[in-house]
């Protein structure tokens, strides 16, 4: 909850200078609450000042890196509940999880470094992972976490143990990477944080109910730290999404410090259907890591998917650059076709050319990734435009004809686009994409 | 400081709709808060999984989805029994496409006969689906609601195009119905508004927002959802209080992630797994946003669902 500007005069100096630019000092706390402005400008203000309002612009949900470098993973920072009031910030993040005592613990380190796909012009991939101390030996431990920093460099890690030894053991090879550590409970959170904070790494905080878990939680951050991940302990899905949207209202609604950090969920089952569910849910209800225990490519394409969708801001619409696209093996003689760079429209236009199995240019043009109908009611998608870009984009050298098929829903603009494209024959295709197969089949059949 | 359970109580409650008769009819519905959230509210239903089948054999449908009815759907009497019996479905939804212009083309009587076949040979509730071409279906949709006459069936879909002659049979022969508008929350309000101007009561409709498949539009389909459902509990508004429901299986299993076998994309992993995961988690998604009933293709995937849902509510 913003602070107003009313709460946060009454810690500035009231003197009204004018040193910061503005008339009064209610006049600058109306921007400060506005973030219009910075408490820097005021020369006078005290210590306390500054304590009270950097606490109060801080995200209500504490950013947590984990891993170094260019393939850091963020997480936190979320500001809302529902993905249409505001977009989400940071999408979580996936985590393997590998125990000490597995048989290949090399290969599904190398299947975490093979993750990445491309997905909507974005990469995607499995960002971390989770070793767990399953052998109780520090010296397997080490072992473990080192062939899975060689064979996933890129990936952020999870130190699952709360033995000293072992962690200080696999903590050496892990200098400046930012790990994450599992877990302080009650019993150990002296020495956990401890440790955690010798090592430069964040730390999981685990108890049973939000009650336990926001007091031990305020009790780690006096001692000050704050650098935690929270474990409320649910496994099961209706757990997962009661206590996943209690702790996201408490931090988000009302203010709830104790419980404003990100939480990590575990999707692990034996069935892999079950544990694609389970991840769904953690990706829809506030999750900010996911730990499952295989990463089968069908499955992680799913997750992926679903992550990306719900994470996407819904006021920006997801585009493709604007191109002329290859679909198979299209000649000079094969149909050129024209739509808009909204992502969606493009993919499933795509895909039902390719469905046809007959090969076509499409020409994707700039709108700004509105759909064909959006972008022609904005004036986006208009013959002028049209023309323009087929004029512009050289697309004649990849055709021996000219003719240029149109998506139906614009069939209002092959009069007007006749005109501007001398020349050029205007056809005018299906409206729905799913008509796509039996239009293309149909002219290729014709000619 | 004390943790205190941050529970909201709404004014609003979504409406409970029955569909079916005798003891195997269902509701659904009927929940006073945001999905699942029991600690804070009643759930009174649990989300409702409809097993779709289709009045002609489904040849447009991937391998791997084919292959799951393989001996049965040759006949839709057969294949609803199949549902009901050896999958042990609480509903069947019967999918009239062979209706649609472009397809057999068939006749709303034939579409009757079929309707009246498969209500003879079972029990569990029915929906009831037209092609999805708007002017067909508002024949075909009169006729089969008339055969369909005393079996309390949800018959859809109604769209701002053909809802009156739909609606008007619907409350002749006491059926409830689907509302169907394109992915928009106003658009979804005024067509409720103009089905229950003509008498339908507002409690006798189930809203579809229009789905979409995971990666293919699904987000758009769960915040509609998410904000008719916003608008249902907070404001308690009566033309957004319908319970939702998701026709996904048409969606799903037309795009490339349930077809294409893993020889064109290694990268994508072997396809039946791939596509039963992609329907799986459309239908998980969509739960999360307040679906009440979903229609479902997959035997695997709609077993997993239901385990879920079980889990969740």
């Amino acid at each position: 909850m913003a602070l107003s500007g009313v709460e946060i005069f009454k810690h500035l100096p009231k003197t009204n200078c004018k040193k910061c630019g503005f008339p009064t000092c209610l006049a600058f706390a109306m921007k400060l609450a506005a973030k219009q402005a910075s408490l820097d400008l005021c020369p006078d203000a005290s210590e306390e000042a500054k304590a009270f309002l950097g606490a109060a612009s801080e995200p209500p949900i504490r950013a947590i890196t984990i891993g170094a470098g260019e393939k850091a993973l963020k997480v936190g920072e979320e500001t809302v509940l529902f993905r249409h009031e505001k977009k989400f910030i940071n999408p979580c993040g996936f985590a393997l999880l590998i125990k000490d005592t597995d048989a290949d613990i090399e290969a599904r380190a190398k299947s975490v470094a093979a993750s990445e796909i491309e997905r909507v012009g974005q990469k995607l991939r499995v960002e971390l992972v989770a070793v767990q101390n399953e052998s109780g030996d520090p010296g397997k431990f080490a072992d473990a976490v080192k062939k899975v920093t060689e064979n996933a460099p890129n990936a952020g890690i999870i130190l699952i143990s709360t033995d000293t030894a072992a962690l200080e053991s696999a903590l050496g090879g892990l200098a400046g990477k930012k790990p994450l550590i599992y877990a302080a409970t009650a019993e150990n959170a002296d020495k956990m944080v401890a440790i955690a904070k010798a090592a430069g790494a964040s730390l999981v905080v685990k108890a049973d109910g939000l009650d336990a878990l926001s007091g031990l939680t305020e009790k780690i951050a006096a001692a000050g730290f704050k650098d935690m991940v929270l474990d409320p302990g649910a496994r099961k899905s209706k757990d997962m999404v009661e206590q996943y949207t209690q702790i996201r209202r408490a931090a988000v609604k009302k203010s709830l410090k104790p419980l404003g950090y990100p939480v990590i969920s575990f999707a692990v089952d034996k069935d892999p259907y079950v544990e694609l569910s389970l991840a769904a849910v953690g990706i829809a209800k506030y999750a900010s890591i996911i730990v499952v225990s295989d990463i089968s490519r069908w499955k992680t394409l799913a997750m992926m998917a679903l992550r990306q969708n719900v994470y996407t801001d819904p006021q920006v619409p997801m585009q493709v650059g604007q191109n002329v696209y290859k679909v198979g093996d299209a000649k000079a003689e094969s149909p050129l076709m024209i739509t808009t760079n909204f992502s969606l429209t493009y993919f499933i236009v795509l895909g039902e050319v390719e469905n046809s199995k007959v090969p076509a240019w499409l020409a994707v043009m700039e709108t700004e990734g509105l759909s064909v109908l959006t972008s022609w009611a904005a004036g986006k998608f208009t013959a002028a435009k049209i023309a323009q870009y087929i004029q512009e984009s050289g697309v004649e050298k990849n055709v021996s004809h000219k003719e240029l098929i149109i998506p139906g829903y614009v069939a209002v603009l092959s009069g007007a686009l006749e005109e501007k494209l001398p020349g050029w024959k205007i056809t005018v295709g299906p409206r729905e994409a799913n008509a796509l197969p039996a239009f293309l089949k149909n002219k290729s059949a014709a000619a | 400081m004390a943790f205190v359970v941050p529970k909201e109580t709404f004014s609003g409650k979504v409406f409970e709709v029955e569909i079916g008769t005798g003891p195997k009819a269902v509701k659904i519905g009927g929940e006073n808060t945001l999905p699942f959230l029991s600690f804070e509210g009643a759930l009174p239903n649990k989300p409702v999984v409809a097993c779709e089948v289709q009045d002609v054999p489904p040849e447009d449908w991937p391998e791997t989805l084919r292959e799951a009815y393989k001996d049965v759907s040759s006949d839709p009497v057969g294949w609803a029994r199949h549902c009901q019996d050896a999958m042990g479905a609480q509903a069947v939804a019967l999918r009239l496409i062979s209706t649609h212009p472009d397809r057999q083309n068939r006749t709303p009587e034939e579409a009757a006969k079929t309707v009246s076949d498969v209500l003879a040979a079972i029990d569990v509730p029915l929906v009831i689906l037209g092609s999805n071409h708007a002017e067909k279906d508002a024949q075909v949709l009169k006729a089969a609601c008339e055969a369909a006459k005393g079996r309390n069936c949800l018959i859809g879909k109604a769209q701002e195009a053909n809802y009156k002659t739909i609606v008007a049979t619907a409350m002749a022969a006491g059926h409830k119905i689907i509302a169907m508008s394109d992915l928009d929350v106003n658009l979804s309000k005024q067509l409720n508004i103009l089905i229950t101007q003509m008498g339908f009561e507002k409690d006798r409709i189930v809203t579809d927002p229009m789905s979409s498949a995971l990666g293919y539009g699904i987000e758009y389909t769960y915040s509609v959802m998410e904000r008719i459902r916003g608008a249902c509990l907070m404001q308690n508004d009566a033309t957004m209080s319908p319970p939702l429901i998701n026709d996904i299986g048409m969606y799903v299993w037309k795009v490339k992630e349930t077809i294409a076998p893993e020889s064109d994309l290694p990268d994508w992993g072997p396809v039946a797994e791939r596509a039963i995961g992609w329907e799986t988690t459309t239908a998980m998604g969509l739960l999360m946003a307040g679906s009440d009933m979903l229609i479902m293709r997959h035997p695997k995937a709609i077993a997993t669902v239901r385990m879920m849902i079980d889990d969740l509510a």
